[in-house]
């Protein structure tokens, strides 16, 4: 069985769904929000690659470099803002933080 | 002459207006402070502490007093020039409204009909501002008093001076609104609030139909001088109009309309209720408004109507009904009324029935003649039972004095001698009027005439014994509250000159004027100020010797059953009354007419305020109204700010729905084509 491009395509879909449902079903700690975004961006990656290789078009493997870099970024920026929030609140589970609202 | 005789009451009410305004104004320096000084003003505080009196209380006295009494020499001249030398005068004044068609000017007629009413309006209320210096010696609010009688006067010459029915309604709406400020001039007691919004409202009702009239005559004949009605009026016999969709005479229903406003005015039957309640008023305003001047200007406006009346007989049939009416009603409640001044109240609202059977008759000099007596003497009667009330410490309760003839004798002659002349004794000035109208009842060829003659000759007996009740009840018998009696005193002299001044006109007013108002003077004196029925002094001259007596010998009847019942075995009244409890209570509850527009006008009005107010305002304007609006938005708002939790969750699931939403709608919406 020779692996296509959908193989790749579907470990893409899978990580998405499973970064998706680590936020919706999360109830426990920000962090975990932070490692499913971190999913949802490696899903969007792989496909950028897969299809950079199914198109031979370097421009997507270029790309996906870029989001690794911001999600690195991101990543970083987030965590400081958790210990931040830490160091002031004392928690940083889910439902704790629901100051934002009207 | 006649411009002074108008405006000079006016002069004195505005100064005597001033001076109110700066007394007001030192008391209460700040404006709308208003002090509560926790005690009522009036009957029954007479020994409450008295604020001081306003500054410049004896200036005003003078000022309207003085120049009343010019007025009234002025208008005595002006009588005489023109009931007997015939210097009928037309003066115009300014030019008010001039709207296309519609042209109105101010402007003076003085003609006998005028004439007259200036001579009652400023004579009686010369000796009432008089009778007042005295009588309201304790009000610390005297400038405003002044000022309000002042202003009464002048509204009530405008109305008598009128030369169209513009002017007339002006003056009309003045004495009305001085009614209504003297009615309630005790403002803090409630009940004279009360009487004088009564007053006030009921007298709209007569008013409204007024109006009416006037717009009528208007659409008639395109105009609303005198002159020009009285000579268009015999052209529109026989014409019809539209009223709601019936087609009516037009004269008919112009006169009945007209009459509508005097039978608010004069408190005739069915809008009577106002009157008695007036009563809560000072007593002076009720002597000068209340019996002798304005509620005679209905009596007034039918006189001076007369070409138009003559010409609608359907009109003068129903005047003569409520006149006839009122006289007979008025009367039977007044045998059981215990207040002093709501006696004589109602006997003024049976003599005005007497003046409007006169008017149904066509004899309207006769009716005039009566206003004319009855000013004096009802005048006198008022002023009289003030005396009393105010000798009495502000006691109006008849059934707590007794025996007041040696305490106050003076006053008591007063009494007598008006009440002689209301009850028509022979000679008195009552007498020749009150004969002349019941004669002119039984001549008349009014479809009604029988019947205002009954009801005129039966009300005859009611009076003289109401009128003698109250007299037996006031002065003789025993006192039945020795406290007061003791402290009963002789009024002072500015009591008593009015009180003079009134018994000899009341003993003298008739004779004199008898060939003037009611014999074969009438086509001299009146010339074209009134137009008669053509025959009505004719016959009246050839009436059966039984009938010229009636009256008296009704009179007599009363006289006697009232001293029977009062002086000689005053067991019996009492006795009647408990033998006929329901017909006293009918009476002494008057005809129960408070209590049924309480029930037909009064509750369903009240209800259909509340509805408005609680379902109109409260539920469908602040429902859904300016305010419903804001409050929806709450509504819609208050829903929106839960869904916003504040979970993290819940934002990235409404954002995915969102996400997945718009790629759906690109792929196979949008994008699928």
């Amino acid at each position: 069985m020779t692996i296509g491009l959908g193989h790749y395509l579907a470990v893409g879909a899978i990580l998405f769904t499973l970064g998706i449902l680590g936020i919706f079903l999360n109830r426990k700690n920000i962090i975990v929000i932070l490692m499913s975004v971190e999913l949802i961006l490696l899903a969007v990656n792989i496909n950028l690659v897969a299809f950079s290789a199914f198109l031979n078009d370097i421009v997507g493997q270029v790309f996906a470099l870029l989001v690794l870099t911001v999600a690195a970024a991101e990543a970083a920026i987030g965590l400081a803002i958790l210990v931040v929030y830490f160091r002031n609140r004392g928690s940083i589970a889910v439902q704790d933080i629901n100051m934002m609202k009207g | 002459m006649i411009q002074a005789i108008v405006f000079l009451p006016l002069l004195g009410a505005i100064l005597a207006g001033l001076i109110a305004l700066a007394g007001a104004h030192a008391r209460n320096p700040s404006g709308d402070t208003v002090e509560h000084h926790g005690e009522v003003h009036g009957p029954g505080d007479h020994h409450a502490p008295a604020e001081p009196p306003a500054a410049g209380t004896a200036a005003a006295e003078f000022i309207t007093t003085a120049l009343l009494f010019v007025s009234a020499a002025l208008s005595w001249i002006t009588f005489v020039n023109v009931g007997f030398f015939k210097q009928d005068m037309l003066v115009q004044v300014l030019p008010w409204i001039t709207s296309g068609d519609l042209q109105i000017a101010w402007s003076f007629r003085v003609d006998t009909l005028t004439a007259v009413m200036l001579v009652v309006v400023t004579s009686v209320s010369s000796l009432v501002h008089l009778y007042s210096v005295g009588y309201m010696d304790e009000d610390p609010h005297r400038p405003r008093f002044f000022a309000y009688l002042s202003l009464f006067t002048f509204a009530m010459l405008m109305l008598v001076t009128s030369d169209n029915l513009v002017q007339l309604f002006f003056g009309w709406e003045g004495v009305g609104l001085a009614s209504y400020l003297l009615i309630g001039f005790w403002y803090q007691k409630p009940s004279a609030n009360a009487a004088a919004i009564k007053a006030f409202v009921v007298n709209r009702v007569g008013d409204f139909g007024f109006s009416l009239g006037i717009f009528a005559v208007f659409m008639l004949i395109g105009s609303t001088d005198f002159d020009t009605i009285f000579s268009a009026a015999p052209g529109l016999t026989g014409k019809t109009i539209d009223f709601f969709g019936w087609h009516v005479d037009a004269l008919t229903l112009t006169c009945l309309l007209l009459f509508m406003g005097a039978m608010g005015k004069s408190a005739q039957f069915l809008l009577h209720t106002w009157l008695p309640d007036a009563m809560e008023g000072p007593t002076p305003v009720s002597a000068l408004i209340h019996a002798a001047t304005m509620v005679t200007a209905g009596v007034f406006m039918v006189a001076r109507l007369s070409p138009l009346f003559e010409l609608a007989p359907n009109a003068q049939a129903f005047v003569m009904l409520i006149g006839g009416t009122t006289a007979f009603f008025a009367a039977t409640v007044g045998l059981v009324q215990n207040d002093i001044k709501r006696i004589v109240a109602y006997s003024t609202c049976s003599q005005l029935g007497y003046m409007f059977v006169a008017m149904g008759a066509g004899a309207y000099s006769v009716g005039m003649f009566h206003l004319f007596t009855h000013a004096f003497f009802k005048a006198l009667l008022f002023l009289g039972s003030g005396s009393v009330i105010y000798a009495m410490h502000h006691e109006q309760d008849i059934r707590n004095m007794g025996g007041l003839k040696d305490k106050i004798p003076f006053t008591y002659f007063a009494m007598v001698i008006g009440t002689l002349a209301l009850t028509g004794f022979p000679l008195t000035a009552g007498y020749f009027s009150k004969d002349a109208i019941i004669e002119s009842a039984f001549v008349s060829h009014n479809p009604f005439a029988f019947y205002g003659f009954l009801m005129t000759v039966v009300a005859a007996c009611l009076t003289s014994f109401y009128s003698w009740r109250l007299i037996f009840k006031t002065f003789h018998g025993k006192p039945h509250d020795r406290h007061h009696y003791d402290a009963a005193h002789e009024p002072p002299l500015w009591l008593l000159i009015p009180l003079g001044v009134l018994a000899a006109g009341s003993l003298l007013a008739g004779y004199p004027f008898k060939e003037l108002f009611a014999g074969h003077g009438i086509e001299e004196f009146f010339r074209a100020s009134l137009k008669m029925h053509p025959n009505i002094i004719e016959e009246m001259h050839h009436i059966p010797a039984t009938i010229a007596y009636l009256p008296t010998l009704m009179m007599v009847i009363g006289l006697f059953v009232a001293w029977m019942f009062y002086i000689r075995r005053p067991y019996l009244p009492v006795e009647l009354a408990t033998q006929h409890q329901a017909l006293y209570r009918f009476l002494l509850n008057k005809w129960y007419f408070d209590e049924l527009y309480d029930i037909i006008f009064v509750r369903p009005a009240k209800w259909l305020g509340r509805f408005l107010w609680k379902k109109g305002d409260g539920f469908v304007i602040d429902g859904f109204g300016p305010n419903g609006v804001a409050a929806r938005v709450l509504d819609v708002t208050r829903g929106v700010v839960r869904v916003q939790t504040g979970y993290l969750y819940h934002y990235a699931f409404v954002m995915l729905i969102g996400a997945a939403g718009l790629i759906t709608w690109f792929m196979f919406g949008l994008g699928g084509q």
